[in-house]
């Protein structure tokens, strides 16, 4: 009996391999922070196309370890990797899409979008130096909103992450403090606080904990209705994250193909600009031209029909001209 | 035994399979040995063996790595737990053996090991959605008021009772290995001959005497080889304390806050270290985690082979 | 209070302690299944067996895709251990039977069983998934498989030291080859207990997650090819259950009772097997 079933799992195994050869598929990892959009849009050109785009959110440190490793087809990174380390690896990187990360919080008495923080006391906050929501410098900033007396627990990133490298950058480079003990990069070591993973993982533990205080990208606040903060950009206002002032922050960016599109749109200048923007980036291998043909025929084609989507989900689409940018830096090498 | 058989040529070819077949589980013990060390010797030329052990450095920006906020990680809740888990597992055992009407010893003790088949994502997932928002709301801040005066204690139970920290994995662990170190300690208990107890009951022992005074000193080294056996799979656990420990690389002195174990520290971070020299001493804490549990299960087993040869005495 | 009284009250708290430590450990397992049982039959619904997850956030969708691949990566796993096993079990039995080298094989057997399962997951990722350039359902299966080994292969040999040495005998007299003596005999006499070590192994694996993560990874698409990333219910129980979406999260705990109820009927099933032998874990 046992020979039986052992010779028709066999079997049906080399049936199944058979079959699933007919489905194209595509294994990208990387960055949490574009994977709503990202797996929206590859749900959809799975339906058009029936290629398989299966993209894992493990964070951005995970994207460029892995596509460095070429274990997947592509990686994923909202820390956009300097020239001379794309040359080093034997890479391609271009933006897909642009967000913000936003800081989030947990307090009851708080009404959503209602609590401002400037960058010095969102930094001590994450250096553990402001340990209670009454502190004098966050209630100086609130004049009429109700603080409680409670110990601030704070939520950070514990895997390698962009959306850490992007708010890190925006701390150091608001921060003389934060730069000097803390630095910027996809994961520091925090001086204080809990560690989710993922995007979805601090979303999550801010969710859970009372009195607490994270950052995730904007997508996850808003899909999860976490109560979100203003801040003070450079010009200082305090502004509101949403698709206007992250559309106000990139604008301000200026994408260059000769330096494969590394670029920060942190602390943008811009009146109405969301300080803590970013563009997030896919890395292709080199030397797999045939793979990275149908990498960027999928974003192309999200280039092409996925604004809608990316606008839905408030992440802004890149602008016309740096999607024609990107167009003619995939022809020079050759992929498109 | 002497092996009185024909010999055969397909004999031979059959035993050689089995045998090939066997030492399969040395090649693997050495293959993971040499790769693990292969894998981490970057981080083992940059750091050394004695500052990668003692540095509580984990930061990736400076690319500075040690090992122990992860190895403290392990070491406290590993202990917590078997600290709640040997009396109540001692309690099941004695409970089953000696207490228990036959009717019921077999369906108990059916029941305390199917705890011990669920798988620990259950564990670690129910410790997040349901054990955590118990112990952050009624637990935790209920020890927090009876150690408040308490000097010492009260240290023990400081910061904001989060329910994602070291006292939640501990107690998850612990729930964990109970049934384990149950079992092994009821069967030890079984062993102790029926006629030694008699006569102990013969000359007037209560039943708790006869446990106290006969049973476990009979059945002692099975028992402690038992909780050795828990410790290494406590050291070893990972799914169980990932959900709800916090992964914080620092030396808490709280058990109200966030840790990392060695276990924890390799699920988040291994598939998205960028570095080489990060992969490396990821690999490089691997390589200490199999040495301790390596090391902790073998001495487990010497005490149960020693309990082993007692008791077929 | 006299002697004899101190005696007894000293017993009946004893007794009392262990009684409730008895109660503590039935607490908690029916703590655990009722609320798995609960959340999951809550979460119960068709499409989960037939639909493939939806987009991050989106209601709807289903998990067939990580409950085929959970399948696949676990049969798998048994076809590569399973074999293995109980060919090294037959050798520490029979041919190497009571010699140093059998002894030291199962004893460093019995140290593998426990030793950290990310620790192989980490392994595997060193040796099949660098290399080969992809994480595969594969590389998940060979880490299943390398835990499965030690647990059949100790199983094994314990049960082929119960069956009588006399049978052999009996059948060498016959003038069998000892192969067929050991596959006639003493497989048949032992095969009852050789299963039940190989249902609770499918069922200790099933379970195990920590080396799949760098492994099999996963795929949010439906595919059965094993050269690719594959997605695993308990894979996908850690990311749903760590991520932000209620959506996830009753999934999850759907996912959670179709793996506990399919583990803890391997797990009963096995004992009944061997029922009336005592049979450690």
């Amino acid at each position: 009996m046992k020979t039986i079933l052992k010779l028709t799992l066999i079997a049906a195994f080399v049936l199944s391999s058979a079959y699933a050869h007919a489905a194209e598929t595509l294994n990208g990892a990387g960055a949490t922070f574009p994977f709503p959009v990202y797996s929206a849009w590859a749900h959809e050109y799975n339906k058009i196309t029936g290629v398989q785009l299966n993209y894992q959110s493990i964070g951005s440190g995970g994207g460029v370890r892995q596509v460095t490793e070429r274990t997947v087809d592509f990686g994923a990174s909202d820390d956009p990797s300097r020239p001379e380390q794309i040359q080093k690896d034997g890479l391609l990187q271009f933006p897909a899409v642009i967000g913000g990360v936003v800081p989030v919080v947990n307090l009851e008495s708080v009404q959503p979008g209602q609590l401002k923080l400037g960058p010095e006391s969102l930094c001590m906050i994450f250096l553990g130096e402001i340990k209670y929501w009454d502190d004098a410098k966050v209630k100086k900033m609130n004049p009429g909103v109700k603080l409680p007396h409670s110990e601030i627990t704070v939520v950070y990133r514990s895997d390698g992450s962009g959306t850490t490298a992007i708010y890190t950058n925006y701390l150091s480079e608001t921060c003389p403090a934060w730069k000097e003990k803390v630095g910027a990069g996809k994961a520091v070591k925090f001086p204080a606080g809990i560690g989710g993973k993922g995007n979805e993982g601090v979303a999550n533990y801010v969710k859970r904990t009372a009195s607490s205080i994270g950052y995730v990208e904007f997508a996850y606040a808003k899909q999860n209705k976490l109560n979100f903060t203003q801040l003070k950009n450079s010009a200082g206002n305090f502004v509101a994250p949403g698709f206007e002032s992250f559309e106000d922050a990139a604008a301000s960016g200026d994408f260059d193909a000769k330096k494969d599109f590394y670029l920060w749109l942190t602390n943008a200048p811009g009146k109405g600009a969301w300080p803590i923007a970013g563009a997030t980036f896919i890395l292709l291998a080199k030397e797999k031209a045939d793979v990275n043909k149908n990498v960027v025929k999928f974003f192309d084609w999200a280039f092409k029909n996925g604004d809608a989507k990316a606008k839905e989900l408030v992440y802004v689409p890149l602008p016309a001209s740096l999607k024609d940018k990107i167009r003619a830096y995939w022809k020079a090498k050759g992929i498109y | 035994m002497p092996l009185q058989y024909k010999k055969n040529p397909v004999d031979f070819i059959f035993s050689a399979t089995t045998a090939a077949a066997s030492f399969s589980v040395i090649i693997f013990i050495i293959g993971i040995l040499y790769v693990l060390v292969t894998e981490s010797s970057l981080a083992i030329e940059k750091f050394g063996i004695v500052k990668f052990l003692t540095s509580t450095d984990w930061d990736p920006v400076k690319e500075s790595f040690g090992a122990l906020t992860n190895i403290y990680g392990t070491v406290i809740t590993t202990f917590l737990s078997l600290l709640i888990a040997i009396p109540v597992a001692l309690g099941i055992a004695i409970f089953v053996t000696e207490i228990a009407p036959n009717f019921l010893k077999g369906p108990i003790g059916a029941a305390i090991e199917l705890l011990a088949a669920i798988p620990s994502i259950i564990y670690g997932m129910w410790g997040l959605f349901t054990l955590s928002p118990i112990m952050s709301k009624y637990v935790e801040p209920f020890l927090k008021e009876i150690t408040a005066g308490v000097p010492f204690v009260n240290v023990l139970f400081q910061g904001t009772p989060m329910g994602i920290d070291i006292l939640t994995a501990s107690v998850i662990l612990s729930i964990m290995i109970v049934p384990f170190t149950a079992s092994i300690s009821r069967d030890s208990f079984n062993l102790t001959p029926a006629i030694v107890k008699e006569s102990a009951y013969a000359i007037g022992a209560t039943k708790w005497e006869v446990i106290k005074n006969v049973v476990i000193p009979y059945s002692k080294l099975g028992v402690f080889g038992g909780i050795v056996l828990s410790l290494g799979r406590a050291i070893g656990e990972t799914m169980a304390v990932a959900f709800v420990l916090g992964n914080n690389h620092r030396i808490a002195t709280s058990l109200l806050d966030a840790a990392a174990t060695i276990t924890v520290t390799l699920a988040n971070e291994f598939a998205e270290a960028d570095k080489d020299i990060y992969l490396s001493s990821l690999f490089y804490l691997a390589l200490a985690l199999f040495v301790m549990s390596f090391i902790t299960l073998a001495i487990a087993k010497f005490f149960l082979i020693k309990a082993e040869r007692k008791y077929s005495r | 209070m006299t002697r004899e009284q101190r005696r007894k009250v000293e017993g009946f708290i004893a007794m009392t302690l262990s009684t409730l430590a008895a109660l503590t450990g039935l607490f908690w397992l029916v703590f655990i299944l009722g609320d798995v049982l609960v959340h999951g039959i809550k979460a119960m619904d068709l499409s989960l067996f037939t639909n493939d997850p939806a987009p991050a956030g989106i209601e709807g969708g289903g998990l067939r895709n990580a409950f085929v691949g959970q399948l696949m990566i676990t049969i798998c796993a048994t076809l590569i251990g399973v074999p293995i096993g109980v060919l090294g079990g037959t050798f520490l039995a029979e041919y190497a039977r009571g010699s140093k080298l059998s002894r030291i094989i199962s004893i460093l057997s019995d140290i593998m069983v426990s030793v950290p399962s990310i620790v192989i997951g980490t392994f595997i990722y060193a040796v099949l998934v660098k290399p080969l350039g992809h994480f595969s359902g594969w590389a998940g299966a060979i880490a299943l498989a390398i835990i499965m080994v030690p647990v059949v292969l100790r199983t094994t040999e314990d049960m082929l030291t119960l069956v009588p040495w006399t049978l052999r005998e009996a059948a060498f007299a016959l003038g069998a080859p000892y192969y067929k003596v050991i596959i006639q005999v003493v497989y048949r006499g032992a095969s009852a207990g050789i299963l039940t070590g190989i249902l609770l192994s499918i069922a200790r694996v099933a379970g195990e997650t920590a080396p799949l993560l760098f492994t099999s990874f996963n795929n949010s698409f439906f595919s059965v090819d094993m050269n690719r990333p594959v997605a695993s219910l308990t894979v996908t129980i850690f990311q749903y259950a760590m991520g932000p979406y209620d959506s996830w999260h009753t999934q999850a705990w759907a996912a959670s009772l179709v793996i506990t109820i399919s583990i803890l009927m391997l797990t009963v099933i096995g004992r009944l097997l061997i029922k009336g032998r005592h049979f450690k874990g």
